[in-house]
């Protein structure tokens, strides 16, 4: 009876074990496009058009050159769209180009600690496998890398089940361009204006982004978001990986992959802010010899190399890694997007969670044409990139809603954002930023991010709260001055009937008292 | 002095106070219960000394221009020996663009501190109430002058179901009476009931409907009537505190907020013969539960009203009242029958002079 039974488990695991394969990232993807951003015709149009915008403004400042990015959206049936995004970047290498836009997880930035709009290497490539899957058209790519070289032209589909790249055509063509990507998809998508639109997410883009010229070309719309600055933002430097800023699985593979021979040379090698000294003290925390080999501590010891480095005291990373927008920037890159009468920002000093630094900067609008109903418009954004879904979700939304801002002359109902013709940008600037889910809508809570969001929040709240004081005060004179001026007549005119007096009087009687009341005024 | 030299020596201050570039202001008496004394011996409220200074500033401007524009308009009155009603006023106040008066008690509020300010009443100001005078039936003839100033004789006792109505002015009238006393009554409806069944033949008496508070008219008509034909006044109104403090107090001594005319304008001898607490529960009348407002009303009496300080008996009754939570109307004695009011209530009153509250 039991023999039987472990019989038909046996065999019930050898038809299991027939099911089981590895799954692809692709395929994976295919079943749970939602998670980057793909989950209705509306949005998978504007994570197209985020994805392939972040790649080009990446790429073009990472070669040292004025960012020119063109941006077309045409719209060939009910439900069919072509997204074109040409940008003045350094091209691709031709043999990279399938890889970088057919296979998913591959790029450039998810080995590097460097401050990127992108990070994960999956965007651009998920919006090809998006459009592969709602219309079977290839993606079409073309870049050149140089004057004196030819442009590369290829159309790409991915092979789903080996995360490959599949090319259907390849040629050499001509380009009027110096050099420069263009790339080209068609997407099942549906085109829609507002507040998690596409024009909205590009004039945001060309708020934290004033060095960027941007020119778009809608179904029914053409907007140039002229540049503000032709000041390139400080390259960011990429930095090593701080030790307190990785997990066990991460120290793990970096314990397998790194060249060095001995522990103590992986630990000041391949991290920032390590030295002889420290290493050595994380090797007598973790009881392992200075001079073990690397690839044997990734098997048996890791995890108390791991607890040791958690235990142990490090300097905090270096900041230059970061290239804020700057306040002066933001505020030039708010100015020319959004008609207001008062503006002030603030670029709060580094800061680090998790061995990871970061950087805070925040920019009021107040005033001029912004609306005066309603509550205020709070843009985020992280490395450059807006923010547009999950508006009142992640740390951003919470600091800026638990901040007092009656106390800066606004009026505010519990912990909601403020009333009033207001809008507030919050930018965070991190080699990581720790976003809630792969789609990049909201930033994750950590203590050390809030506080500094409140910090800038508060900062530029301050100045604020002082000129709505003075422009109330002078408001208040004015209407003063004015309500002065309308009932002294009045009292001239009552004297003079009682009083029987001439009208040159009557008037002597209306300027003294004037010059009377205007001094007591002060 | 004339009230224009008055009103023109104020002005000439205010002038001369500008032409020396310094702030003109003007006083008026404080009018409220805080700044009202009650000597049982002079029998009305009379003002203590407390003034309240108007400065003329950039946010006093407007109430300013308004009262002096009023006081020009009084002037104009007085000087043409007209007359204008205190809505009439208001409508006046529409021709003077930005100083105009939004609503009527903005212009009432102006008018009071004027008349307070010379310690004058309106009528001498030129200007007069609009309000409901009081109707009178019964065991009076009152000698009135036409429009041609011939004097003519009204007998109240030939008003039929309805009555004489006291005129804003009432200086000038004469009475004839053989009366034994005044009754003055808080509704119509109790009013109507008596004068209906000729309760004033039966009783040899005046009866006067006050309609609520008295107006001034109504108060200076029994105070002149009672003075004159040496009338003991009886006043009848609801078990509450509205009729006991607003419309009984009132007429007796006056209010805080006319102090500078209560003097003539109150029938100290007056004598309360409404329901009280104590007749709630002799009479077994039906009640209502006292309202928040009668509440505060009764503790505001206890706490500021110098006539309840002064009687031991008015604090008795307020604290017995606030006890029981109740309140009762003058009409719930109908309970015992329509006419039990004549034919019980009143004569027990007049029988029983512990009844009364001072």
């Amino acid at each position: 009876m039991q023999k039987k039974l472990t019989d038909t488990k046996t065999i019930r695991a050898i038809e299991l074990a027939k099911e089981q394969r590895e799954i692809s990232v692709s395929s994976f993807f295919e079943k749970n496009r939602h998670l980057l951003g793909f989950d209705n015709p509306v949005r998978a149009l504007l994570t197209t058009i985020k994805e392939l915008v972040d790649n080009a403004a990446d790429a073009t400042e990472e070669m040292n050159v004025l960012p020119e990015i063109n941006v077309e959206i045409k719209q060939l049936s009910d439900t069919r769209f072509k997204v074109i995004v040409e940008d003045n970047g350094p091209g691709i290498v031709k043999e990279q180009i399938p890889k970088i836009f057919a296979k998913l997880l591959y790029g450039s930035k998810f080995f590097k600690l460097k401050m990127a709009r992108g990070q994960q290497g999956i965007g651009v490539s998920a919006s090809v496998l998006y459009s592969q899957l709602t219309t079977g058209k290839p993606a079409r790519i073309t870049s050149k890398i140089s004057p004196k070289k030819p442009a590369h032209y290829y159309e790409l589909h991915i092979d789903t089940q080996r995360n490959e790249p599949e090319i259907i055509k390849e040629e050499v063509v001509e380009w009027e361009k110096k050099h420069g990507t263009k790339v080209e998809l068609e997407l099942e998508a549906k085109y829609q204006k507002g507040k998690q639109g596409v024009f909205e997410y590009l004039k945001q883009t060309a708020i934290a982004n004033p060095h960027i010229e941007l020119s778009y070309k809608g179904p029914d719309e053409k907007v140039q978001f002229p540049r503000a600055t032709n000041s390139l933002p400080i390259e960011p430097k990429q930095i090593k990986p701080h030790p307190l800023g990785i997990e066990l699985g991460i120290l793990i593979r970096m314990l397998k992959a790194t060249k060095a021979r001995t522990l103590q040379s992986f630990l000041q090698t391949e991290f920032c802010r390590v030295g002889a000294t420290k290493a050595k003290e994380v090797c007598e925390k973790a009881n392992i010899k200075s001079n073990s080999r690397p690839k044997r501590i990734a098997r048996q010891e890791a995890e108390n190399l791991f607890k040791a480095i958690q235990q142990t005291k490090f300097v905090a990373p270096p900041t230059d890694c970061l290239s804020p927008i700057t306040a002066n920037l933001l505020e030039k890159g708010l100015k020319k997007e959004i008609d207001a009468e008062f503006y002030v920002s603030v670029t709060r000093p580094p800061a680090v969670y998790r061995g990871f630094p970061f950087q805070v900067e925040c920019c009021l609008a107040y005033g001029g044409s912004l609306d005066k109903e309603g509550s205020a418009r709070l843009l985020r954004f992280a490395n450059r990139v807006p923010l547009l879904y999950q508006q009142s979700a992640g740390a951003i939304a919470k600091s800026v809603a638990a901040t007092n801002w009656r106390s800066y002359n606004l009026q505010q109902s519990g912990k909601n954002l403020p009333q009033g013709p207001l809008v507030i940008v919050v930018h965070i600037a991190s080699v990581w930023v720790p976003f809630t889910s792969e789609s990049k809508e909201a930033i994750a809570h950590y203590p050390e991010i809030i506080k500094e969001i409140k910090l800038a929040v508060q900062e530029c709240g301050r100045q604020l709260g002082k000129y709505l004081k003075r422009r109330h005060k002078a408001k208040e004179e004015e209407r003063k001055k004015s309500y002065i001026e309308k009932y002294i007549p009045h009292v001239g005119q009552a004297l003079q009937e009682i009083l029987d007096l001439s009208d040159n009087k009557e008037k002597t009687t209306e300027k003294l008292l004037k010059q009377i009341l205007e001094k007591s005024r002060k | 002095m004339k009230i224009n030299t008055k009103i023109k020596d104020t002005a000439n201050n205010i002038y001369h106070k500008i032409l020396k570039k310094k702030k003109p202001q003007v006083k008026i008496p404080l009018r409220s219960l805080s700044n009202v004394t009650y000597k049982e011996k002079d029998g009305y409220f009379a003002l203590k000394g407390s003034m309240k200074e108007r400065t003329l500033t950039a946010s006093t401007v407007k109430t300013f221009a308004q009262t002096l524009k009023m006081m020009s308009l009084s002037k104009n009155l007085i000087e043409t020996d007209d007359i204008a009603t205190k809505r009439e006023v208001y409508y006046v106040s529409k021709n003077w663009k930005e100083a105009l008066f939004k609503e009527q008690p903005e212009s009432d509020t102006v008018m009071d501190d004027i008349e307070a300010m010379f310690l004058v009443n309106r009528e001498q100001l030129g200007f007069i109430a609009d309000e409901h005078g009081g109707d009178v039936a019964g065991k009076l003839v009152v000698h009135d002058k036409d429009d041609k100033g011939k004097t003519i004789k009204i007998d109240c006792t030939k008003m039929g179901s309805g009555a004489y109505s006291i005129p804003t002015n009432v200086e000038h009238l004469k009475f004839d009476t053989k009366a034994k006393f005044i009754l003055a009554i808080e509704t119509k409806g109790m009013f109507e009931r008596l004068n209906r069944h000729g309760y004033w033949k039966t009783a040899n008496c005046i009866l006067i409907s006050m309609g609520g508070v008295p107006s001034r008219a109504c108060r200076r008509f029994i105070r002149k009537l009672s003075e004159e034909k040496k009338l003991p006044v009886y006043v009848f109104t609801d078990g509450d505190p509205y009729g006991w403090m607003n419309i009984y107090r009132t007429l007796k001594v006056g209010s805080g907020n006319a102090a500078h005319i209560n003097e003539y304008f109150c029938v100290p001898k007056a004598n309360f013969f409404g329901i009280t607490a104590d007749d709630i529960e002799k009479y077994k009348l039906p009640t209502h539960p006292l309202k928040e407002v009668d509440i505060k009303r009764i503790k505001d009496a206890m706490k500021n009203d110098p006539f309840v300080h002064n009687h031991k008996e008015w604090q008795k009754a307020l604290k017995k009242l606030l006890n029981m939570k109740v309140r009762c109307e003058q009409q719930a004695l109908a309970k015992h029958g329509l006419n039990y009011v004549m034919e019980k209530y009143l004569p027990d009153k007049l029988k029983d002079k512990k009844s009364w509250l001072p």
